[in-house]
């Protein structure tokens, strides 16, 4: 089985994002970028996959920036076969690229999509379900385990208020959440050798996909600010402060 | 002009979640039609009869038993057509379902909306909650999440609003339930609780959660945890609070033994009163908090539980 997996090239999480001046959006400016966490996981999970004997190739996808190059190096360093990337530059809405995905679902035909369950920074969680919904495949969400079950896909699912179990006849769509797996790192030989990796770009054109907007990004605004607060003695203060200042207990 | 909320429910009663959404959808103008799919659920549709909209739409079915994304999807895309909205809570049964939904409608979808500006234009954070962006939707049928901690509940209403059953559509098979594990508490719920206790890595075992669970039973609170907390083990992770766990914004938050990553505040730094109990006095979390105590934590809980007891007893 041939299994794809998204990678997206995002602002590092441990950077402090600064809303510009302008409002026009966040600093992305000299910050430093990395691939988006969940993706790092899905690749894990497919690499593991490969390991285990039951995956036979995986290709690395990403939609964004030429600079995603560096995104999927690192993905064909950690055990990626070949990666593909569609440049596109500025905000792609996750409709886009859901429908970007298919077109590449229709060229590769995997048996499997894995996506992580969200990006940092856009927060939407969309893409894994709008490919699902464009592929008609079914859809295994917020994956924290995946076992193969014969010809079916068991998917344990982190749900409100605990863990569900799915059974999905494949080819499906999982998109990973943050137990599923602890990614590993790339080894120095590993990241020479990724060099040599086929790493092909197509464009919109190549797929046929129009990018429609369907919103329109009006502004960007900090949040607002928690008025400092204050540095309270022992237990007892802080007893008294809440009911009798803040009137919470 | 009108909005389809869908709502989430137990088979026995609505998800608080869900009150809070339909008040999300009172404030884009236009009827509101409750849509309540799943099996054996009718008492959920005739308690929602009292909800004050228009109508409620049952979709009661085998095929919705577990209400699976894909045979839900395609019942919500025939019905979609006569509105204008259609919304869900942010909870993890909205997030996914409703861009299946969007997808098959060919329409974008706008996540985890705080603020309606206009029938078209949403607030909504991004960047683990580090910004906040304005977004007009441009399509003809607007696909929402609303996070539910950002709008009241819905009251009752007055009278008995029209109750519709819906015939089954055929959806696409292809997945299948198999069961579930879950997590049974006589706490409040954490995204409903007026009050939430939260510890991080710096409980240092699961057993020295109890002490969080002493004072949370005290205040009758919710207990939450950081992801390093889970990932140790010490929690179970539908405790979780933060960008990619739980959000919550209860009257008092209280971080205990957490030091106040940008994604653990991304989940919680809306509540009304923030407390920190941190040895580390330069950890972040005191930026946020209302009132700070530097001081250990398996001093201050004990203290803290006498303390509150005492306040029991007065009353």
């Amino acid at each position: 089985m041939k299994v794809l997996v998204t990678i997206k090239r995002v602002i590092d999480y441990h950077v402090r994002v600064r809303v510009l001046n302008d409002e026009s959006n966040v600093d992305l400016n000299n910050v430093k970028m990395a691939a988006n966490p969940f993706c790092e996981i899905a690749l894990e999970e497919a690499v593991r996959m490969k390991e285990a004997g039951w995956v036979s190739e995986i290709v690395a996808v990403s939609i964004g920036p030429q600079t995603a190059q560096e995104q999927l190096r690192m993905a064909l360093a950690l055990g990626a076969d070949r990666a593909l990337l569609v440049p596109v530059e500025g905000l792609v809405e996750p409709l886009t690229v859901a429908k970007l995905l298919a077109k590449l679902v229709d060229r590769e035909q995997p048996g499997l999509v894995l996506l992580g369950k969200q990006s940092i920074d856009t927060d939407n969680n969309q893409v894994g379900q709008m490919l699902a919904a464009l592929t008609g495949w079914p859809q295994g969400t917020f994956a924290s385990r995946i076992e193969r079950d014969g010809d079916e896909l068991r998917v344990t699912r982190e749900v409100d208020g605990g863990l569900q179990t799915l059974a999905l006849t494949l080819p499906a769509v999982v998109t990973t959440d943050l137990r599923l797996n602890e990614p590993r790192y790339a080894s120095l030989p590993n990241i020479m050798k990724a060099k040599q990796k086929p790493l092909e770009t197509l464009t919109l054109d190549d797929l046929g996909v129009e990018c429609r907007a369907h919103s329109r990004l009006l502004k960007v605004t900090a949040p607002p600010v928690r008025k400092a607060g204050i540095r309270l003695a022992d237990v007892t203060e802080l007893v008294d402060k809440l009911k009798n200042d803040a009137k919470v207990i | 002009m009108a909005t389809l909320v869908i709502a989430e429910h137990d088979n026995g009663e609505i998800k608080p979640a869900t009150l809070h959404s339909l008040t999300a959808a009172t404030g884009l103008g236009g009827e509101i039609d409750l849509l309540i799919m799943g099996h054996d659920c009718r008492v959920v549709a005739e308690a929602a009869r009292g909800l004050g909209i228009r109508k409620v739409l049952l979709a009661d079915d085998a095929s919705h038993e577990h209400q699976l994304a894909e045979p839900c999807a395609a019942l919500v895309v025939s019905l979609a057509g006569d509105y204008s909205h259609v919304l869900a809570a942010a909870t993890t049964q909205g997030k996914n379902l409703l861009p299946r939904v969007a997808a098959l409608l060919d329409v974008g979808m706008v996540s985890d909306v705080i603020g309606i500006e206009a029938a078209d234009t949403f607030r909504r954070p991004i960047y683990a909650g580090n910004a906040i962006a304005t977004v007009q939707s441009l399509d003809p049928i607007k696909v929402l999440t609303v996070r539910a901690t950002a709008f009241e509940a819905m009251p009752p209403g007055d009278g008995q609003a029209e109750l519709e059953v819906l015939a089954p559509v055929a959806g696409p098979s292809g997945s299948c339930f198999v069961g579930e594990e879950l997590a049974t508490s006589e706490r409040p719920e954490l995204t409903a609780a007026r009050v939430v206790i939260s510890g991080g890595r710096g409980m240092g075992s699961k057993e020295n959660f109890a002490l969080l669970e002493q004072v949370a039973d005290k205040l009758n609170a919710a207990v939450g945890a950081t992801r390093a907390a889970v990932d140790a083990g010490f929690a179970a992770n539908d405790m979780q609070v933060g960008q990619t766990g739980k959000i919550v914004a209860p009257e008092l938050y209280i971080a205990v033994g957490l030091s106040g990553a940008i994604q653990h505040l991304a989940g919680m730094k809306d509540s009304k009163i923030i407390v920190a109990i941190n040895k580390d006095g330069e950890a972040p979390i005191f930026e946020v908090a209302d009132y700070g105590l530097v001081a250990d934590l398996f001093d201050v809980l004990p203290e803290l539980d006498k303390e509150l007891g005492k306040e029991l007893d007065k009353l």
